[in-house]
């Protein structure tokens, strides 16, 4: 590595760094300080390098990972209620407000849906799963293909 | 007329490691994940900004499609390294190496500027190797 590009690669980690925080600590009450803290910049340069790199400011990426990870809990059957606290909104009321706006429907809604996918697949599996890749496994052969048509 | 891919195959050698790293190291979202039975499971991920390409991350185990001799064969060839899956793309290619590299990821090749634009090689769980490019390949003006 030369001297030219060391500071570089310094200031990557840096920006990377404050990322895996948000990551790993989402659940967590973090605001921009805590999160600027972390990777040593100050507020104003920090929020513009790290946009530079994700193409989201460091407010953004936070509420994009809780939502994201929200998702993931209801998908696991969280109860609404506890996704929200376990993503680190204090609100349910604004939980449910970003989530809306952000997936197009809300954290019931979502739960609901998912449950009841969750509940075709499990009773008709081959629906959901491309004829030719049934076939090349053989998972035709003694299945239930025949009653999938729903 | 052919309007989109939809669905394609990474061929990994088992499928438990293969989701930790595909959904925990790459990011990638969980798209199904369901068993079909006699240990086997349907399992695909998708880029975090491509939910309508799908990635079956196909088991190699002998069945009707692979008989003993060429699962052998071919976990051989995967584990060498031989297939390259395709190129996936970044916003900022070093800021994604260096995440990457922090979790564990094994980097043939670090970012390098090449005639036809910045790339880094990057292997899976399996030994398949992806190149990994950012979006704008040819404007580094979005660099740090």
């Amino acid at each position: 590595m030369t001297t030219e590009q060391y500071p570089k690669v310094y200031l990557y980690r840096r920006i990377v760094q404050a990322k895996l925080f948000i990551d790993n600590n989402y659940a967590d009450k973090i605001d921009l300080n805590n999160i600027s803290n972390e990777a040593y910049f100050s507020k104003f340069h920090f929020i513009r390098l790290f946009k530079s790199a994700y193409g989201k400011t460091p407010h953004q990426y936070l509420k994009y990972v809780r939502i994201e990870k929200a998702k993931e809990l209801l998908k696991k059957d969280t109860p609404v209620s506890e996704a929200c606290f376990l993503v680190g909104f204090d609100s349910l009321s604004s939980f449910s407000g970003l989530f809306s706006k952000v997936v197009g429907k809300s954290p019931s809604t979502y739960l609901k849906h998912h449950q009841e996918n969750q509940k075709k697949i499990s009773l008709t599996p081959l629906a959901f799963v491309p004829g030719c890749y049934a076939y090349q496994h053989g998972w035709l052969e003694n299945s239930n293909f025949e009653e999938t048509d729903i | 007329m052919i309007t989109k891919m939809t669905i394609t195959n990474i061929h990994v050698i088992d499928q438990d490691s293969a989701y930790d790293f595909y959904v925990n190291k790459l990011g990638f979202k969980l798209v199904d994940d369901f068993p079909m039975g006699q240990g086997t499971r349907w399992l695909t991920v998708s880029p975090p900004e491509q939910p309508d390409l799908q990635l079956v991350l196909f088991p190699v185990t002998v069945s009707k499609m692979f008989p003993k001799e060429i699962a052998e064969n071919l976990i051989d060839l995967i584990k060498k390294g031989i297939f390259g899956c395709g190129v996936l793309t970044c916003k900022d290619i070093h800021a994604t190496y260096e995440e990457l590299k922090a979790k564990g990821v094994e980097f043939i090749k670090p970012p390098t500027k090449e005639f036809y634009g910045t790339d880094a090689l990057f292997k899976d769980d399996s030994g398949n190797y992806f190149s990994l490019q950012p979006i704008n390949n040819f404007d580094n003006e979005n660099d740090i």
